[in-house]
Formats: C-alpha cells, structure tokens, sequence
C-alpha cells in the first residue's frame, strides 16, 4: 500500500526524464515513457497484492501542507482508488505502446503524458480537497497540448473545447469546496473533516454545495447534457490521449462524484437523485442514438463512451452498494474497452488507411488486410456491447441490479441502452471491418503490418477485460468494502428507498 | 456429484477445439483441419454417450452436477447439471453438429475459420443447455450469437450482413430485457441460480419478494423473461428476424440454426419461465396460445407462399416450433386438470424439439444441394424432375419432407401426434386450429415434393448429379435416426417420461 | 509625535541605498563607462542590481519594527515582505533591459527605474497621507518617464502621455481626498484619522474623500472603469517599463491601498458580506472589482495583441485583487500580498518573453509568438509557466493566490452576500480567462514558426530572469507556506 504515492512522484519524474531525453532521441524518450508507465502499474500492482480490503480509507501520507488554510498533504486509498490505479497504470502502459509510432516532438508529447498520468494518480490518491483539486487540474492542461499537437481532425477545436469544459467544470468544484470550507467556517480541507462539517450545514447550503461540486466533476464524467466535449475530444486526440480521455479521465469525474460530491453533501444528493438519475439513463440512450448514425468512426466510440458513462453515473445515483460497486466495476471496465476500442480505431485503422469515413472503410476488406486488428476490434466491441465473459457485463449486471432496488423504472430504461449499444457497436464491426467483402481485390491496398507494440498493448488489454469478465470478483473485493465505509454510510442509507 | 466434471469436458472441449482449429489454420494442411474439426465436434455425442451411460432416467432432479462458488459479489456460482430434457437436446447437438460440419466443410472458404467458429457455436449450445445459473447460462445464451452472426455474415448470401445483424439486434433486445428480469429476480431472491429460483416459486415466496401478484413490476419482471425467450424461439409476432436469417446462412449454420439454437430458446421457456413463472404464465397463458397458434397456422400459411425453398423451410420452423409451444401454453392454462393429457403433450414437446432438429436439418441440407448444384438458385420453379436424373437424392429429400409433415413411421410423427393428443385434452379448440396449420404443412411439403422432384426434368434439375459419397454419408445418420425414432420412439421418451410425469404432477 | 531621526534614517536605509545606487549609476556612466561604449550597458545593469541587492539586504533586516518617526513609517512584516517583493520585481525587470542597439541610454534608465523602486519602497512603508502621496508620485513619475523612454517608437510617447495624463488627474484627485480627510480629521497619521473618524461617524463629506481616493486608487491599480490608459501603455512601452508597471507598481499600489483603506478608514468599511449592504468604501471596491473582473475577462478575449491581451488579463486580475483588499481586513494582508506578488512575478515573466522576442522582430501580435518551441523551447517553457500560472492553473504560484484570495473572500459571509457572489463570478470567468491564456500558448507551443522566423538566442540576465521567475512560480505554488507564514 505505501507505494501507491511512488506513482505520483514516478510519473512527473518520469515526465521530466522523457522532457530530457526526448531532446536526445525519440527512442529513449519512449522507452523512458515505456519504463515509468510500467513502474507506475507495476507499484499499483505491487500495492494490490499486500492490500487487506477495508470499510475506510486507509492513510498513507498526512502531514501539513499549507498549515494558515488547514490544507494537509494527506493521501489515502481504499479498494476504488486502488480499482483505478490499476486501471490507470494499465492504461498508460498501453497508451505508451500505442503510440510507439508518434515521431515528432516525442519527449515532449511524452512528458505531458506522464504528467497527465500523475495527476490522474494524484487524484485517486488524495483525501484532501485541495490536494484532489490540485491533481485534477493537472491532469487538465496536458490534454489541450497533447491533443493540440498531435491530434488529428479539428484538433485545435477539439482541444480547446475539451479543456474548456474541463476547466469550467473545475470552477465549479472549486466554487463549492469553497463554499463548503467558508461554510464549515475554516474547519479545512479534508474530506473528512468537511464531511464532518457538512452535517451542520443548513439544507440550502447542501443542495447550492452538492450541485456546483457534482456538475463540476459530471461534466469530467460526460454526463449528458455537458458531454459534448467528449466526442470532439476524442476525435480529435491521438490516440494515446483518447484511450486515457476515454479510459481514465472521464473516470476522474465520476471518481469526484463518488468521492466528493456524494459523500460530502448526502443531502443534497437526494434531492438531486431522480434528476441525475433521468440525465444519465437520458445520456445513456441519446449518446446511443447518436452513436448509431454517425459516419465518423471514431465518433461512434467517443459517443458510446458518453454512453457507458451515463451507466456510472447511473449505479452512482441508484444510491445503493451493489450499484455504486458496480458503477466502479464499469469505470474499471469501460477504461479498459475503451481504451482498446480507440487503439484499434485511431492507431491500428486510422494510422494505416488514413481515413475514419466508415463509408471509406466499408470498401476495405479491412479483415482481410489486418486480420488482427479485426480480432481485437471484434472482441473489444463485443465487450463494449456487454456481452458476457467480458468485462462490461459483471458490471452493467450489478448496476442493473442495484438501479432496480432504488427504481425498476430507471433499470427498465437503462436496459434500453443495453440494446442501442449492441447496434451501434455491431453497426461498426460490420461496416468497418467488414464491408463490402467480395468485390475488392485485396491486393489494391497495402497496409503496414501490425507492430508489436501494439499487439502487446492489445493482448494486454484484451487479457483484462477478459480476466475481469470471468473474474469481477477480484476487484468486487476491493469495491465493496471500500462502500461500507462511514463516509457512504449517510449516503446509501439516506437516498431513495 | 460426478468426480470428473463431465459436463464442463462437454462444453468446453468444442471452445478449446475452436482455439487450436483457430491456431492451426496456417500449419496444418486443410484436409487436417476440416477432419479435426469434425472430430473435436464428435467428441459431443461421445460425451453425451457418456453421460447417457451415467444418466438414471428415473431421477427427475439434476444429474451430473457440478457446482462451485464464482462471484460472490452477485452470488453467482458456476452450476451445471443435466436432466432429462437437457440430455435430449446435448445428444441432439452431439449429432446435428458433427452432421452439419461434415456436410458443408468442404465447400467453404477459410474452413478453419469456419470450422472454429462453428466449434464456439456448438460449445456455447451445450452450455446453455446444461448450465443452471442464470449468469453461466447468459454468457452461454449471448456468446452464441457471436459465433452465429460472423457465420452468417461472412459466409452468408448476399443479403447476409442486414439478415445477420437483424438476427443479433433481435435477439439481444429480448436478452436486454431478459436480463433486466433477472437483475430484478435477484434483487427479490438474492440468488441467480435456477433451481433455487424455482423452488422458490414453488413455495410461492418468490411472487411475495417481487411484490405480490398482480402488481406491476413483477408482471413486468415475467414479461421481461418471456420476450427474451420469445425472439429466440421464435414466438409469432417475433419470429421475422428468422426467415431471412435462416435463408442467408450458409448451409451448416442453417442446419445448426434450426437444428440446435431454435431449441434454444424452447429449452429456455421449459427450464426458467415455466418452473420460475408458474403463476404469471398460467395467467397469460391464453393470450400466448393464441400467439402459439397464430405461429402454426401463420407459419404454415406463409411457408405456403414462398417460392424460396429456403425461406419455405425457415418458415416450416416457424410452424414446428410453435406447435411446442402450443403444448407448452396449453399446459400451463390448464393446470392440474388432465395430468395425463398434459403428460403427453410435453413428452410431445421434447421428442418434436429433437425430432424437428433432425428433420429440419436434413431438408436444409437437401436444400443446401440443390443450390450447390443449381448454381445458387432455390427457387420452387428452377427444379423439375430431380427424381429421375438423382433417386438417391430425391429418396433422402422425400424422407425428410415426409418426416417433416409427420407421416406416421417415421419420427415427426411420434412427436406431433402426443402434442396433439395433449392439446386436444387440454385445450380442444386450439388442437382443432392448430390442424389448419398440419393441412397447411401438408400442402407447401408436397407442394416441395411435387415441384422440385417430379414431371419433366427442367431448368436446374436437368443433368442433375445424384448425392456424392460425402453427401451420404452426411444425410444417412439423419435418415437412419428418423426411422429408428419413428419405430422406437421410447429410445427417447424413456429418458424424458418420469420427467415429464413429475411435471404434469406438479402443476399448480 | 515623537519624532526620531536615528529610527528614521535607519527605516530609510532601503530607499536611501536605492537613491544612491541610481546616483552612482548616473555618475559612473558620466566619468567612466561612456567613453566605453561597448562596457557602458553592463556596467548600468550590473550597479543597477548591486544597488537594488544591497537594499533587499536592507529592507529584509530592517533593525526594528513598529511605527517610525512619529508614525510616518510602519516597519512591520507587511513592509519588509512588499519592500523585498518589489525589489526583487524591479531586479527582475532591470534583467530584462533591452540590447545596446535598442536603448541609447541605459545608465538613465536604470537610475529611473532605481528611482521608481525607491518610491515603492517607500509606498510599502508610508503610514501617513503625504509620505503616501510623495511616495506615489516619486514612483509615478518615473515610470511616465520609463514608459516614454523608447524615443524611436511613437507607440512609446503615446504610452507615456497617456499614461501621464491619467496618472496626473488620479493624482489631483488623491490629493484632494487627501485634503478632505485631512480637514475632516485633522491628522494626517494614519492612526490618527482612525480615531477620529471612529470617534464622528460617517459625514457626507467623508464620503466624497473616499469617493475621490478610491477613483485615484482604480486609475493606479488599472481597476474598471478607470482602466482605459492600461492597453495602451502595456503596448506602447519598453518591456521592462512595462513589466514594472504591472508588477511592482500593482504590489506596492495594493499594499498601501489596504494600510489606507484598513488601518485607516477601517470604521468607514460599510458591510457587503451579507445582505443588507450598508454604505461604506467597501461596497464601491467591489463594484470596481466586479466591473474589472467582467471588462478584463471579456476585454481580453477580443485581444489580438499580446499586450493588450496582458493589459485586460492584469484589469480582470486587478479586480480579484481587490476582492483580496476587502477580505484583508479579516484575514490578513497574507492572501493578497501572496496573490499580487506571484502575479507580479508571472506577469515580469510574460513581458522578459516578449522583450527577449522584441530582439529578433517584433513581439506584439500573438502571431509573432508562433513556433516559439522551435525557435527556442527555454522562452516556450517559461512563457507555458507565465501564462498557466495567470490563468490560475496548479500548482503554479497563480492558482494558489486564487484559490486563497477566494476562500478568504468566501469565508467573509458564505453566499450570503454580494461579495461571495464576486468570488464566484470571479471563479466562473477564470474558465473564461483559460481560453485567451491558452490562445498564447497555441501560438508558442502548438503553431509553427512563420518562415522566416530564426531561433532565438536568449541572453545571459534575461535567462537568468525568466528561469528564476519561473522557478519561483512552481515553488511558492507547491509551498505556499513560504510567504503565508511570514504573516
């Protein structure tokens, strides 16, 4: 467990490192990138094996930081966190083999990565407002560079949308854990300490508190309707940055809401319950819908993200353990897939055909010209779509199962998602990768082969949500006694029946 | 509990066969391939022997079962076991697969892909058929769409993607719903597992869980389940992904199509909707008699229509498949009134699955001839005269459509006659329309038989080449068992009757 | 009054050092080092930085706190840390000096700018209205001289006349406000009038002093709606004159502002953290601030210049400042110190870049700023480290000024009244103010260079200058510690 800060302080060396090196030579700046991106997950793996699951955060650094505001350098964890450190080191291991083929500017692009993936680990660790703060609005900035950079279509747009969104949301949660430590008249910044504050603030302050803090991290999270940022954003990033926007940013809002929002203001979240409920089960289908006619290939995974997001937020706001455990089953899941889903799209297709126009790849016999590549995208969109023995379905099950205990009514609509995302991820295999069979010749397209980097990253990931798919228990043993603990209590206990 | 995990070995020796076809396909030569292939598809009858030699008919409890904890988050555990009814359908999948894969392997591009494929689809049948908790029978259910939809979709005719992607679409909307019923279940009983869920039912504290009977949500849980079961079947008015589908397949996945995976979802009414559902299906058990009904005549009707063969064949499932159905509904409406009719009509429901699997199978394969020969046309008009130019051909074809129409002898007999004898107990009016569908079957089958195999010999049919050593020996088990059937029907029923009479005797 | 000289030159000590240091300066340039023209630069620079050296030394050892001279000094923590603040603000922008070939006269302006820190030397430590009003204007007067000292450019004169003209009329009405207070209370000591007005209670009169002294304040601190000379002068002075206008005159600006307004007319506040407000200077501030914040905000995004851009970004911070003055008076001078003076360093940052550029071409639009990573990666990062932290990203010093500025404002009321909701209209358009920051730096980082664009070689002070602004940024952004503790 101690070394899970390591990860902090590895990846921003790291950074820095691949900075230096990358002035050097490409080569060094990605094998310093390989290197860091694999201590990183291999000290959250390390930490997972000697952890002793438990009802409560537990604390691995707490000293003083800015003593005159109360502010602590306090970083714990518990099985969520931990859930997503390992997510994060597996994404950014794989991020690092995908993108093995970016060519310019490399210790630049790759120390931004890092430095992303730092903050992403800051985040997850911290249980200090201001320190959780700090690590998610670092883990902002790179994303406007990375994406501006070395993005593809309408890259400055997109970047600059996303970060925008990104950062408004920000404002917002800093607007309420403002409010909320002016309101607890200086008590600090711990969550527990503002926990502990919040049970004397007045019904008003819990509501005006709970609605800047959640729709500051659901922006993050993608929840409709603040979710266009995520489609334009991921088309618009390489595809090292889609996979972590995708696998381990939006998780950054739902982490919020599950850490901060939630437990801070209980009841400002039950008075918001139905409300969010509605906008996720509404994101959950439009981003579906959506999805099912885009032409644009990467737009079809950058909506089911939205999609697959509104099914976290959707267990979060059931209010109950088995929805919230399954909601953080699925940020560990989604990450993963979809991950996978945008290496194949933006690194394995994209970087090969030049083209995501699905009209242009249905005249490629693309499963032809790189069988594995059909494979893996067959298998991770099968996973996409939920279907058993993959990651996706131990989780939206759960979900599905806590969502019908507070409201079968929500788990009725939401299993109408189940169905959109089964078409319009079948829609793509079908028309991307295998299109019109018969009539091309075969040999009037040459495409590099498949390198290994990214079919180390695919089995990789392949290998996790399959794992997971057959195992959910491994980390459902993390989850759920992480949810049994006091700071949830209020809240699992005090929503809707 | 059986010390070697037969029933896991009948699952997943097609799955790890699939695998090593799958990592073969480039080192060994074709010929290697196709016969592992078959081989690996055999070893389902083998083992289904196996289990048949273990199998004491007379428990009507699960036999072979193999039980182990999985998930405890959800209760999941992994819970295979076999009855009756189960081992009827793993032997007719012990020998359908086998039988299709030996008969179009050779004719296909890629056959390893093909092959392995095919493999995953047979593994994942089985699995549904013996698994007995609903989350190890759900991955079974949808894992067999995968294998079905690229079968179809890359070997298919040409209108195969959308027929493919309608067939999955459909499919998974029910199973969306399906799952959400069981997310519902659990959360009421804390349990996935179908035996409990049943007992449960049974000392009616399950109804009182969901909330009590007649209020909403559980009758929505009920409606849920059943319209998973229902595409799948298919039940009238859910069946129209079928017609294309089964029409676009290739050949082998014709045969497995409606020779295994329409049983599938038969099983599925029998093994959870029935047993999980007793009250709510009695209650809405008139309204899907007539939905049952609508099927057989329906089906019938349309199948008189077509000018496809194919499509006729896929429609005359559509018709068999109800009249299973119909017994089935017929029970459930009845309740205890006439246990022996309601006896009969579901020992007729399980011997018309398999016998229909056998039948079904061979007329698509004979189907499948005709096209080879034909140059791709199946049309009622491009044949004429077959019977002359190939008898073999035409003795084997005419055997299937006879069973199919359930001429007495052979082994559709058997199996429509006790639904019939049943329904006609337990519900006469339905019994006396279903015999509309039976002349209605009667009609397109000879219809079939007339057209393609006599007068003169005409377009296609002209020089037609008579069944080659391959193409019979892939038909010869098929016919064989239609008459052994038809002669020793008991074969089959011994192994179902106590079952069935423990059904009927335990009806609400 | 007791009035001690021993004490008093002792206070002095900074000032005085800095007034001979720019002698000095003056001298050996005349005697010495103008038959040298080649050694004439350097040598201003490097007595320019003795000079400013040895009176940080000075300010931070001042041998005695507490009232000085009868109270026309305050020696306290808030004088030290604003004398050392604008010290090493001025080091900062003297570093940036322009290249020989650019500025005819550097001796001269060195002396101007030792002058100019001398009177902010002097603003951190006044404590009754003439020693304020002297040490404004000794500053005001000599960064209208900087402002104007580039004689080639006509943008430079117009900047400096602009400049002055506003500044002459913020100075009559200082004066005149002084004037008023001064009749109203018959002391000039800041401690004085507070008794006196604590003792008579709001007069129509006193209102109208406060009136005129908050106007001439908003003109120095460039606050809206008195604001308007602030895009010209950014755009049309020498870089380092620039930078001192926006750094060390804002700090030392700020901080007598608040001895003014809180030692001073504390009982005249009036009350705007909860509802009713009441009539005081107080609610006029945050009318000022809130008008900053919107002008600057939306101002900036209309910007194609890059220092006009800066001009709107330093109105709109100057508006958050504000709010830190009025939450002063209940938390301390420590937010707001640490607010202006990273600001200060971020923003001498943001102009050495330009200046640095100013040597290859021009250094005005944003699109001169393209490719910057190419032509020089040391100016893009430190330009990223400028700009990101006036946006008030972390942990860049910039964010945690903010942060605090705005919790000691929330803390004054909540949302109960108008100035909570200032602290949140100020965190909803610091998402604004992101878009025009990371406009800069598409250019610096993202664009690439127009052809004919060479690599930049960064001189040896103007290096030095950046890289330890830019460090001190990171650092006191990761230890906040280091200047809130001092308080």
């Amino acid at each position: 467990m101690n070394a899970l800060p390591c990860t902090i302080y590895v990846a921003f060396t790291g950074a820095l490192l691949a900075l230096v090196a990358g002035a050097r030579s490409a080569q060094a700046a990605r094998v310093v990138a390989l290197l860091t991106a694999l201590t990183v997950w291999g000290l959250t793996l390390y930490a997972a094996s000697g952890f002793v699951p438990a009802a409560a955060l537990q604390d691995l650094i707490n000293i003083p930081w800015i003593p005159e505001l109360g502010i602590r350098y306090h970083l714990a964890a518990d099985g969520i966190s931990l859930t997503l450190l390992v997510l994060t080191g597996l994404a950014a291991t794989t991020g690092v083999l995908f993108s093995w083929n970016i060519g310019e500017r490399v210790g630049e692009f790759f120390a931004l990565y890092l430095a992303l993936i730092g903050g992403v680990c800051g985040v997850f660790l911290s249980a200090d407002a201001f320190a959780l703060f700090v690590f998610y609005e670092i883990a902002i900035v790179p994303k406007y560079f990375l994406i501006a950079n070395w993005g593809s279509t309408n890259r400055e747009y997109g970047a600059m949308k996303l970060v925008l969104y990104s950062f408004a949301g920000s404002a917002l949660v800093l607007a309420g854990v403002l409010w909320a430590y002016a309101a607890a008249d200086g008590a600090g910044f711990g969550l527990a300490q503002l926990a502990e504050a919040a049970t004397r603030f007045t019904h008003v302050q819990q509501l005006g508190m709970f609605a800047l803090v959640f729709t500051g991290f659901a922006v993050l999270a993608g929840m409709f309707p603040f979710h266009t940022w995520a489609p334009t954003g991921h088309v618009a990033a390489p595809t090292a940055a889609s996979m972590l926007l995708a696998g381990v940013v939006m998780k950054l809002g739902a982490y919020g809401c599950l850490r901060v929002a939630m437990p801070l203001f209980p009841v400002g979240f039950a008075f918001f319950q139905p409300a969010i409920a509605w906008l996720a089960i509404a994101g959950i289908l439009y981003a579906g819908f959506v999805a099912l006619v885009q032409e644009d290939f990467k737009f079809v995974i950058g909506y089911s993200s939205v999609s697959h997001m509104g099914f976290v937020l959707l267990g979060l706001a059931a209010a109950n353990a088995t929805a919230a455990g399954g909601a953080v089953l699925q940020m560990f899941s989604h990450g993963v897939i979809a991950g996978l889903l945008f290496a194949v799209v933006g690194r394995m297709v994209y970087e090969r055909t030049h083209t995501r126009q699905l009209a242009d790849l249905r005249a490629m016999p693309l499963h032809r010209l790189i069988p594995f590549a059909a494979v893996v995208f067959v298998l991770a969109g099968l996973a996409s779509m939920g279907l058993p023995g993959f990651s996706g379905f131990p989780a939206e099950l759960t979900i599905l199962v806590g969502t019908w205990q507070t409201r079968p009514l929500w788990a009725l609509a939401a299993a109408g998602g189940v169905l959109v995302a089964a078409a319009f991820t079948l829609r793509a295999i079908q028309v991307s990768f295998f299109g019109k069979v018969e009539r091309v010749e075969v040999n009037a397209h040459h495409l590099p082969p498949i390198t290994w980097p990214e079919k180390a990253g695919a089995l990789l990931l392949l290998g996790a949500t399959i794992y997971i798919g057959l195992c959910p228990d491994a980390l459902l043993d993390w989850i759920r006694p992480a949810l049994r603990s006091p700071l949830f209590h209020a809240l699992f206990t005090g929503g809707a029946s | 509990m059986s010390p070697w995990p037969l029933l896991s070995t009948l699952v997943f020796t097609p799955w790890i066969g699939a695998l090593l076809v799958f990592v073969l396909r480039r080192r060994a030569p074709d010929s290697v391939v196709r016969g592992l292939t078959v081989l690996i598809s055999l070893s389902t009858l083998a083992l289904g022997a196996c289990a048949l030699a273990h199998f004491d008919p007379a428990v009507t409890g699960m036999q072979l079962v193999e039980q182990h904890a999985w998930i405890s988050a959800l209760n999941v555990r992994y819970h295979l076991g076999l009855d009756g009814l189960s081992l009827v359908l793993v032997l007719l999948t012990g020998i359908i697969s086998p039988v299709a894969l030996f008969g179009t392997l050779r004719g296909v591009r890629c056959p390893a892909v093909y092959g392995a494929l095919f493999l995953l689809l047979q593994g994942s049948a089985l699995g549904v058929f013996v698994a007995l908790d609903f989350f190890p029978w759900f991955v079974f259910w949808e894992l067999s769409l995968v294998p079905a939809f690229f079968l179809m979709k890359l070997w298919g005719g040409p209108g195969a993607g959308r027929a493919a992607y309608q067939f999955v679409i459909y499919t998974i909307g029910g199973s969306a719903f399906m799952l959400l019923g069981f997310a519902a279940l659990y959360t009421a009983a804390g349990t996935f597992d179908f035996v409990e869920l049943a007992a449960l039912a049974r000392d009616g504290s399950l109804a009182a869980k969901l909330g009590g009977p007649g209020a909403f949500w559980p009758q929505a849980v009920f409606l849920g389940v059943l319209l998973g079961l229902a595409v799948k079947v298919p039940l009238f008015p859910f069946h129209t992904w079928l017609p294309p589908a089964y029409a676009e397949a290739p050949v082998g996945a014709s045969m497995f199509l409606t020779g295994v995976m329409s049983k599938m979802g038969v099983y599925g009414f029998l093994r959870i909707l029935w047993p999980i559902f007793p009250a709510p299906l009695q209650a809405a058990a008139t309204p899907l008699l007539w939905l049952a009904l609508g099927g057989v005549v329906l089906g019938a009707f349309a199948a008189m229509k077509q000018a496809d063969l194919k499509r006729m064949v896929a429609y005359s499932s559509v018709n068999h498949l109800s009249y299973c159905l119909l017994a089935l509904f017929a029970v459930a409406a009845a309740g205890r009134t006439n246990p022996a009719a309601s006896a009969a009509a579901l020992s007729g429901t399980i011997l018309q699955l398999f016998n229909h699997g056998l039948s079904a199978a061979a007329l698509f394969y004979c189907v499948g001839v005709l096209e080879q020969r034909s140059n791709g046309r199946r049309g009622l008009g491009d044949f004429g005269g077959v019977r002359s130019a190939a008898p073999f051909f035409a003795g084997f074809c005419g055997l299937a459509l006879f069973s199919s129409l359930g001429l007495p002898g052979l082994n559709g007999f058997v199996g429509e006659f006790l639904i019939f004898r049943g329904v006609f107990g337990l519900a006469p009016w339905a019994a006396s329309v279903a015999t509309l569908g039976l002349l209605a079957t009667a009609i397109f089958l000879l219809t079939f038989w007339q057209r393609v195999f006599h007068g003169p010999a005409a377009g296609a049919g002209v020089n037609f080449r008579d069944l080659d050593a391959g193409e019979l020996v892939t038909l010869l088990p098929l016919i064989v068992l239609m008459f052994v059937l038809g002669l020793y029907p008991q074969l089959l029923a011994g192994l179902i009757n106590p079952l069935v009479t423990a059904w009927a005797g335990s009806l609400p | 009054m007791k009035l001690d000289y021993a004490a008093l030159f002792n206070a002095l000590r900074p000032e005085a050092h800095l007034a001979l240091g720019a002698l000095l300066v003056l001298g050996f340039d005349i005697f010495w080092a103008r038959h040298r023209p080649a050694n004439r630069h350097h040598v201003a620079l490097a007595l320019g930085l003795l000079a400013l050296g040895l009176a940080a030394w000075k300010a931070v050892t001042p041998g005695g706190a507490g009232p000085v001279h009868g109270g026309m000094l305050m020696i306290d923590t808030l004088t030290v840390a604003t004398r050392a603040g604008v010290i090493g603000l001025a080091a900062l922008a003297l570093c940036l000096l322009p290249s020989p070939s650019r500025l005819r006269h550097p001796a001269e302006f060195v002396a101007i700018l030792l002058f100019a820190t001398t009177g902010f030397t002097l603003m951190a430590a006044a404590n009754q209205l003439l020693i304020v009003f002297l040490a404004v204007e000794l500053a005001s007067l000599s960064l209208y001289v900087l402002a104007g000292f580039d004689k080639t450019c006509p943008e430079s004169a117009e900047a400096a006349l602009k400049y002055f003209l506003f500044g002459g009329m913020s100075a009559a009405f200082l004066l005149f406000g002084f004037s008023l207070l001064y009749g109203l209370t018959g002391s000039l000591d800041l401690g004085g009038i507070a008794t006196q007005l604590a003792a008579q209670g709001p007069s129509p009169l006193l209102l109208v002093a406060l009136g005129m002294v908050l106007v001439a304040f908003g003109f120095k601190a460039a606050a809206a709606p008195f604001h308007l000379w602030a895009p010209d002068v950014y755009q049309g002075a020498p870089s380092p004159a620039a930078a001192l206008i926006a750094s060390a005159s804002k700090l030392a600006g700020l901080v007598v502002f608040t001895r003014l307004l809180w030692p001073g007319l504390g009982s005249t506040v009036g009350a705007i953290a909860h509802l009713p407000i009441t009539v005081g200077w107080a609610p006029v501030v945050a009318l000022v601030a809130g008008a900053s914040l919107l002008v600057g905000n939306i101002g900036a995004l209309a910007q194609s210049n890059v220092r006009r851009l800066l001009a709107y970004s330093a109105i709109a911070h100057a508006g958050a400042l504000l709010l830190g003055v009025i939450a002063a008076g209940r938390v301390g001078p420590a937010p707001l110190f640490y607010y202006a003076s990273t600001y200060g360093l971020a923003t001498v940052g943001a102009f050495g870049v330009l200046s640095v550029l100013e040597a290859t071409g021009p250094a005005q639009k944003l699109i001169d700023v393209a490719g910057l990573h190419q032509r020089s990666p040391l100016l893009a990062g430190c330009l990223a480290i400028f700009v990101l932290s006036l946006a008030g990203i972390p942990p860049l010093a910039g964010f945690f000024g903010k942060f605090a500025v705005f919790a000691a404002v929330l803390r004054l009321g909540g949302l109960a009244g108008p100035v909570g909701w200032l602290a949140i209209l100020a965190i909803a358009l610091s998402a604004v103010a992101l878009y025009y920051y990371l406009l800069i730096l598409k250019q610096a980082l993202v664009a690439r260079p127009a052809a004919e664009a060479a690599p930049v070689r960064v001189p040896l002070p103007a290096a030095l200058a950046l890289l330890i602004s830019a460090a001190l940024l990171v650092l006191l952004g990761v230890f906040p510690s280091w200047i809130l503790g001092l308080f």
